[in-house]
């Protein structure tokens, strides 16, 4: 319970409000300065998300590979790494997923979750990579994530294109529909969007990034050797081990996002020219939220939601759409430089801690 | 004599996809070096980019045609510059960590782009096609030898320049009190306090270096290679970058070497139906290969102990 108070306590909350803020101002500034008005872009995206019971399921749909993402990027942040790779884990999953999905044939009580294993496998496995490398070999985990996103980009177009692939079409044959996730009654009730169970599992998943960490004796190694390694291991604790254990769980959190887009959305996988963001944009949620469970949900709402309204802006004030992902850039620079943050707020605190000194 | 004609025309395609490279991975050096890291090196590209089409339209229009490009290439160093200093303001001065800014720079340079693209061309998510760009330029003498003089010496002048930046590079790095100075602010800052020389300063340079020669990365492809800017236009390039400063480990000589050989895989790619070895190969491999070898550098060590040894590390002198 102490820990859910602290989530909630003043100045934890304030950094991330304050530069939500300055983001929304800051693409504000950018749309007036581009001769746009600001107010109707702004009211025209949140209404995009609320006009209709499509329009509602679809931002729902896009808000879930957002939470996998900030997940296992906050996951892994919690134990001392960086995850830069979610990228190319979310690409395993999907590629993990699209194979059992595609060459397999079986019952469906045994296909989807095959093909949710196997990619929920294939992006930890990609993860436990860099965990390895940072493990054994002392090599810098960014780096080698960074290195490993685009091999998987590549990995994954030529298992495409050498196993799956639709002939004289740039994507797979479509995933047989004993392996899909869809909810086909919500489908139906919300006129087509794109339900699917991801979205529940995401909701799980958040509880299990909570349980494993705060709950259990490996989620505590973890923290303790993301906290202090030469402490942890001075304690009896494997420390290399554990790193690589922490990779992988983070990667299989990314790897699931990339499996529920391919079984609970598309249906099928093209031949991609670059990936499409959703881990840079995990990192982004779990930023934000400060990389406790509910900052991670609450995030991946708002970026999520950011996203898909960004589509009203154009329909509804002919704004380009492209001055969302100038506002999501900016909330993490003024989050992640909060010192510009608390510089911009000082007059406003010390005026505050003045008032209370006379009140005293 | 006919595969010597290709192999020509290889080395040739290689200079103009290295050229790019070239240009980033020095930015990415001189950043590196003063100990930053730099991810955000794509997104500086893509302004670059981004500004050099803009720029050269621009100029190209107010009937300044034949030096449209050069001034694509200022407005490119200019505009890569400007976005740099979000890095270092808040990673040097409110030490922010890195990766995330270098993240934030990706998102943030991207987006910008786009936008100011779709409002500069009414909606369109692409510049015009400029009707002039760099030419090739036949270097006298030289490019009248057979083979030779085809392959080395009939390039765009962006990579004369790039080249030419390389070389000056070494000198100061190696070879002047600046260059000794931004190593030694990247290497223990805490020393470099001590005697007097501002982290804070040669930080600061370093990163707008880095700016200023992906701006110039960036410009290349569009004025030599794409003729405009769309949101593909620089896809990877950054991250081959980033690759080929560690390849290069650290160093502006190895570091040349080293995009001149990604980018050579990257033309071999374009060549690979005409030999026989090449042919079985799928081209993915060769677009994964600069980051496959990279990713085996690391491995094996080789690079240990060339990286700056304070790299990614904000410096607080209350710390120290």
């Amino acid at each position: 319970m102490d820990y859910i108070k602290k989530i909630f306590n003043s100045s934890s909350l304030l950094v991330p409000l304050v530069s939500i803020l300055l983001g929304l101002l800051t693409g504000a500034i950018v749309m007036w300065f581009g001769g746009y008005d600001p107010i109707a872009a702004y009211s025209s995206l949140v209404s995009r998300l609320f006009s209709s019971p499509y329009n509602m399921g679809e931002a729902v749909r896009s808000i879930t590979p957002l939470i996998f993402t900030g997940i296992a990027v906050a996951f892994a942040f919690r134990t001392g790494l960086f995850n830069i790779g979610v990228e190319g884990q979310f690409m395993m999953g999907m590629t993990g997923a699209t194979l059992v999905g595609v060459l397999l044939d079986l019952p469906w009580f045994i296909h989807a979750p095959l093909a949710v294993v196997t990619g929920a496998v294939f992006g930890g496995l990609w993860a436990a990579i860099a965990g390895y490398l940072k493990a054994a070999r002392g090599v810098n985990e960014v780096i080698s994530a960074i290195m490993l996103n685009w091999i998987a980009l590549f990995l994954s177009n030529f298992i495409v294109v050498k196993f799956l692939v639709m002939e004289g079409q740039q994507k797979s044959h479509p995933i047989k529909e004993s392996a899909m996730l869809k909810i086909d009654w919500l489908v139906q009730a919300l006129n087509s969007a794109r339900m699917h169970w991801g979205t529940l599992v995401a909701i799980v998943c958040i509880v299990l990034f909570y349980i494993i960490l705060w709950r259990t004796k490996i989620g505590y190694e973890m923290r303790a050797v993301g906290l202090n390694p030469e402490a942890a291991h001075y304690a009896g604790m494997n420390v290399k081990s554990t790193m690589v254990k922490s990779m992988f769980i983070s990667g299989v959190f990314a790897g699931l996002g990339g499996v529920f887009e391919m079984l609970g959305v598309f249906g099928y996988q093209t031949v991609m020219a670059a990936t499409w963001g959703y881990g840079f944009d995990g990192i982004a949620v779990a930023l934000l939220g400060g990389n406790t469970p509910i900052g991670v949900f609450l995030g991946a709402i708002l970026f999520g939601g950011l996203n898909y309204g960004s589509a009203g802006m154009s329909f509804g004030a002919d704004v380009p759409p492209e001055v969302v992902r100038i506002v999501i850039g900016s909330i993490i620079f003024f989050v992640a430089s909060h010192g510009i943050v608390k510089w911009i707020l000082k007059p406003f605190l010390r005026k505050r801690a003045n008032n209370r000194k006379e009140a005293a | 004599m006919e595969f010597l004609n290709i192999l020509g025309q290889l080395i040739n395609i290689t200079l103009v996809f290295s050229t790019a490279l070239i240009f980033t991975a020095l930015g990415g050096l001189f950043s590196e070096r003063s100990g930053v890291v730099n991810i955000g090196l794509e997104g500086l590209m893509v302004s670059g980019a981004f500004a050099a089409a803009v720029a050269t339209d621009y100029a190209i229009q107010a009937g300044m045609t034949e030096s449209a490009p050069w001034i694509g290439l200022m407005a490119a160093a200019i505009y890569g510059l400007i976005f740099s200093l979000l890095h270092a303001v808040s990673t040097i001065t409110f030490r922010a960590d890195q990766t995330v800014v270098g993240v934030v720079i990706n998102i943030f340079s991207l987006g910008m782009a786009i936008y100011l693209t779709r409002s500069l061309y009414h909606g369109s998510s692409q510049t015009t096609t400029l009707q002039h760009v760099f030419t090739k330029v036949n270097i006298p003498y030289l490019s009248d030898i057979p083979l030779i003089g085809n392959a080395l010496f009939r390039a765009y002048p962006t990579t004369y320049i790039a080249i030419a930046i390389a070389v000056i590079s070494y000198f100061v790095l190696f070879r002047t009190p600046f260059g000794l100075r931004l190593r030694a602010v990247g290497e223990h800052p805490s020393s470099a306090d001590t005697v007097g020389i501002s982290v804070t300063k040669y930080r600061y340079i370093g990163v707008m270096l880095s700016g200023l020669l992906s701006g110039l990365g960036g410009a290349t492809i569009t004025l030599t290679t794409t003729s405009n800017f769309a949101h593909n236009t620089i896809s990877g390039q950054g991250f081959i970058a980033i690759a080929a400063v560690i390849f290069g480990k650290w160093n502006p000589m190895g570091v040349v070497g080293a995009a001149m050989f990604f980018g050579f895989s990257q033309a071999l790619r374009n060549f690979a139906q005409l030999f026989e070895f090449s042919k079985q190969i799928p081209t993915e491999f060769f677009y994964m290969l600069p980051y496959v070898l990279t990713l085996l550098v690391l491995v094996t060590g080789v690079g240990r102990g060339s990286a700056p040894s304070a790299l990614g590390q904000p410096y607080d002198p209350a710390r120290r």
